[in-house]
């Protein structure tokens, strides 16, 4: 019947030759130690996108802590009516605003508010974020359910409308500071969840267990095991609010609400140049142009930081 | 061929069909491209498989068994795509067959078990549903009526009753089996002349397994199917394949009838896995010196294995021994009525432990064998105080443990340590090897900087890994390097109970045998009491002294390893055992 006479495969040995037996699981030390953090380092080195948006973010820091070095002509006292919505002249060289004030200075010398309001609302939102995010994440139950519901009430106000009545109530203390307070108070709950979720996963691993039955304490468990391994989504989003915050902060000064007119900010020279802007459009073009590179840097830095610090679009190359 | 006289042409079919193999791969070639370029996956595999035959391939992973089968179907991942070499099924040159030609090849004519039951249901759609998408997509049946009676019949097939109330259900309804056979009758739903299996059962309990693949063997004679299943599992494959290909580092090192390679295996590397496999091992020999065993027959030189036997009996003999003298003292771990209830939202209560009781003397291995979701896990757990007992007594080292806090518990922790499953979840990805090593001895203020570094060496050299490794990261190493590295991090405040809750479960056959036969060396050094927990009774056999069979929360039966496996009391316990894959093979050897 067929079994007997279905043609059967011969005994194959392949030669020893070609098949080199390698010792079982050896150790091979080669190259230099890698973990997540160097490997990111590695990758990020060779993408041009993490050059060109560190090389821009460089720039916008030095200008906003040396503007002098930049321009010699002060943005405010030396306003002369006579240029208003001027064309460029020698030593003017973007023009000048209906006010008559130069509009390359005040650019410059607009770039520290956006990078300090950038910089102290992420510094807010990281913190208050990693906190509740953390604890929630990591001890659960009713602190979880607690910080969790705090966070979705701040989460259910959009910060833009929060920080709309902040200011419009305490405008008469607007500055920096309080400008950043009022929007980084309500733009914490997102930071929170996604460390929450991070923390939520890692807490489980079988390296948490293995501290626990080492007799580590809960907290030391927290900071030295899973944070760590939790924090990589944390400093991608922050990379972006850093973003956000700088048009949050534009936003509000152009509805009036921001900044006093006094305080230099691209967001009060747009916001001042709407009136002009079928006359003289390059005086609300040029200062947000500015806006927009400082904020594309910081969103392409994100992207950069994401894609090398996220496993799975790191598995996909 | 017996001969058919009612004319030349049909018998001519016949003979012509038969004699050409369905699928013949010749010299095939897979590669990917990487960063570092094309790297070679598959290297020259040969592989002919004739209709109605069961082949299965065999490899550790990464050999290239599943890139071997992926590309078969044109389904290989990411980068992956066929550099040379021919797939011929009926002469059909798959390797060079359009994105198109290809959609219609598979399913009709080839069908496919996925490995993981449990991803590759969608939990959205109900089982009806995706039987019936599987169905049209082969046009098997059109019409909403005949779609639906055949995916009855599919399910039928598949060993499912009550197929029509089931065609209604969702996957979180059934159970990792049940999934399995529906994926079965899916894959065999267009009649395909070839049905590949990867990994089909190895994500299911042992007594699933050997159900499944009864029915899986079983249908697809009945089909006359021809089966291609791939495996990490030597025993499985001989004893459910007629063929066998056993693949290393992407070339097919030895292939032809499985009987014969067990039996009589040629290339070093079968040797090593003949050797390795514990469901295959012999049943005499105890703990470490039945490892010695493999250890002994791994080796080339005949002469320096058969000196070896002599060891094996005084091996034995001392073992014998110290299990006796270990009998006289005070047992390291007494369990008495151990119970832990989990309360469950909605419906009440869940006994995952219930009254189990047992000793462990001192210096001595008892394994805790289970299937999934038996309560062995949560014993383990309790015991080391990650869990807390709902009722019952435990006592460590003549210490009652529901009395123990704070700076006691502490304390006692340094004497009992686990080492866990998941060989990539086990250790921190960013600290170094060094400083997990070294976490013990800081969380326990033992020694100094110098004396602390001292001791990493130590263990790392009792775990056989390089001091250079201490700079490095968890990335760096293979599961089995880790499972050392996790090894002695346990042992770094010299502690006198392990307890190793499925240690080697997910590790390599050869690599497991390598850390089975670590642990048994540490245990005869340090003599050192473990609880092994394990769902694999073949590895108790060549670690444990005592056997502890665990079934829904009970312990069925206890007695010596040997006890349990000649003369099993229960027939659970004789499930198990019978369910060991390859059990049966007489090796001749």
């Amino acid at each position: 019947m067929p079994s007997n006479t279905r043609p059967t495969q011969a005994h194959y040995v392949a030669p020893l030759e070609e098949t080199p037996l390698v010792a079982i699981d050896s150790v091979t030390t080669e190259g230099k130690p890698s973990n997540l953090w160097r490997d990111a380092w590695r990758d990020v080195r060779k993408r041009p996108m993490f050059w060109i948006s560190s090389a821009l973010i460089l720039l916008i820091v030095i200008v906003a802590l040396f503007p002098d070095l930049f321009t010699q002509v002060p943005p405010n006292n030396d306003c002369q009516l006579s240029n208003s919505n001027g064309a460029p002249t020698t030593g003017h060289p973007l023009g000048f605003t209906r006010q008559g004030c130069d509009i390359y200075s005040r650019i410059i010398h607009g770039t520290s508010t956006s990078l300090a309001v950038g910089l102290i609302v992420t510094f807010l939102v990281a913190v208050l974020g990693i906190i509740f995010g953390a604890l929630a994440g990591f001890y659960g139950g009713w602190v979880d359910g607690l910080l969790s519901r705090l966070g979705d009430i701040f989460f259910s106000i959009p910060y833009i409308l929060a920080a709309v009545v902040i200011m419009s109530v305490f405008s008469q203390y607007a500055n920096v500071w309080v400008i950043s307070l009022a929007i980084g108070i309500f733009a914490w709950p997102a930071t929170a969840r996604v460390l929450r979720a991070e923390v939520f996963r890692v807490r489980n691993a079988d390296f948490v267990m293995a501290a626990t039955a080492l007799g580590v304490s809960r907290f030391r468990i927290l900071v030295r095991h899973v944070l760590p391994n939790s924090i990589a989504p944390v400093i991608v989003i922050t990379t972006i609010s850093l973003a956000s915050a700088i048009v949050a902060e534009a936003t509000l000064s152009f509805l009036g609400v921001g900044l006093p007119p006094s305080t230099m900010s691209w967001g009060n020279d747009i916001s001042q140049a709407q009136v002009t802007l079928s006359t003289a459009p390059q005086v609300l073009i040029l200062p947000s142009i500015a806006l927009s590179v400082t904020v594309l840097s910081f969103i392409m830095l994100g992207e950069v930081a994401r894609d090398a610090l996220d496993p799975k679009a790191r598995a996909q190359r | 061929m017996t001969e058919i006289v009612n004319g030349t042409d049909v018998q001519q079919t016949i003979v012509s069909s038969d004699e050409r193999p369905l699928l013949e791969i010749k010299d095939l070639e897979v590669g990917f491209n990487t960063q570092d370029g094309l790297v070679k996956a598959l290297n020259g595999v040969n592989i002919t498989l004739y209709r109605g035959q069961s082949l299965a391939i065999v490899g550790e992973s990464g050999s290239g068994k599943s890139t071997t089968a992926h590309a078969i179907i044109n389904l290989l991942p990411g980068t992956g795509h066929i550099t040379g070499g021919q797939i011929l099924l009926d002469g059909q040159d798959l390797a060079k067959t359009s994105e198109k030609e290809m959609e219609a090849i598979r399913g009709r004519k080839i069908g496919f078990v996925p490995q993981d039951p449990m991803s590759n249901l969608n939990p959205v759609w109900s089982i009806g549903f995706q039987v019936e998408e599987a169905i049209k997509a082969n046009g098997i049946a059109t019409g909403r009526k005949e779609v639906k009676a055949r995916a009855i019949e599919v399910l039928k097939q598949a060993g499912l009753g009550d197929a029509e109330r089931r065609l209604k259900q969702f996957p979180h309804q059934f159970s990792g089996g049940m999934r399995q056979r529906v994926l079965i009758g899916m894959g065999l739903a267009a009649d395909p002349q070839l049905l590949i299996a990867d990994e089909p059962t190895s994500a299911l309990d042992v007594t699933v397994q050997r159900v499944i693949l009864d029915h899986l063997e079983s249908l697809t004679r009945e089909l006359g199917t021809t089966l291609l299943f791939i495996t990490h599992d030597l025993g499985l494959a001989a004893e459910r394949a007629e063929q066998l290909v056993v693949m290393y580092k992407g070339r097919v090192v030895e292939s032809g009838p499985s009987v014969e390679i067990l039996q009589n295996p040629q290339h070093p590397y079968t040797q090593r896995l003949v050797a390795a496999a514990p469901s295959l091992a012999s049943r005499r020999i105890q703990s470490s010196g039945g490892i010695a065993a493999a250890e002994a027959s791994i080796s080339e030189d005949a002469s320096h294995a058969a000196g070896e036997t002599i060891d094996l009996i005084a091996t034995a003999e001392a073992r014998a021994e110290a299990i006796e003298a270990a009998a006289s003292a005070p047992p390291a771990i007494i369990v008495e009525d151990l119970t832990k209830v989990f309360k469950i939202r909605g419906s009440g209560e869940f006994t995952a432990v219930d009254k189990v009781s047992f000793q462990i003397p001192k210096g001595t291995t008892m394994a805790l064998v289970g299937e999934s979701g038996s309560g062995k896990s949560t014993v383990a757990k309790m015991l080391l105080k990650l869990e807390e007992a709902t009722s019952g007594k435990m006592v460590v080292g003549g210490r009652d443990l529901a009395t123990v806090t704070g700076k006691e518990l502490f304390e006692l922790r340094s004497r009992m340590q686990p080492v866990f499953q998941d060989p990539y979840g086990s250790l921190n990805p960013l600290r170094n090897i060094g400083n997990t090593i070294a976490e013990p001895l800081h969380t326990h203020k033992v020694g100094t900087k110098a004396s602390r570094r001292a001791r990493t060496y130590e263990l790392l050299d009792q775990v056989s890994l390089p001091r250079t490794l201490v700079g490095r990261y968890p990335n760096e190493l293979s599961g089995g390097q880790r499972q050392r590295v996790a090894i002695a991090r346990a042992l770094a405040l010299k502690p006198e109970i392990v307890v190793l809750d499925e240690a080697v479960s997910a590790l390599d056959v050869l690599v497991q045998a390598q850390i089975l036969r670590l642990l048994a060396d540490l245990q005869g050094e340090l003599g050192l009491t473990y609880l092994f927990i394990t769902h694999d009774l073949a590895v108790v056999r060549v670690i444990a002294d005592h056997v502890c069979v665990m079934q829904r929360g009970k312990i069925v039966e206890a007695a010596t390893t040997d006890e349990v496996f000649d003369n099993p009391k229960e027939q659970y316990t004789k499930d198990l055992l019978a369910a060991i894959p390859g059990a049966n093979i007489e090796l001749g050897a």
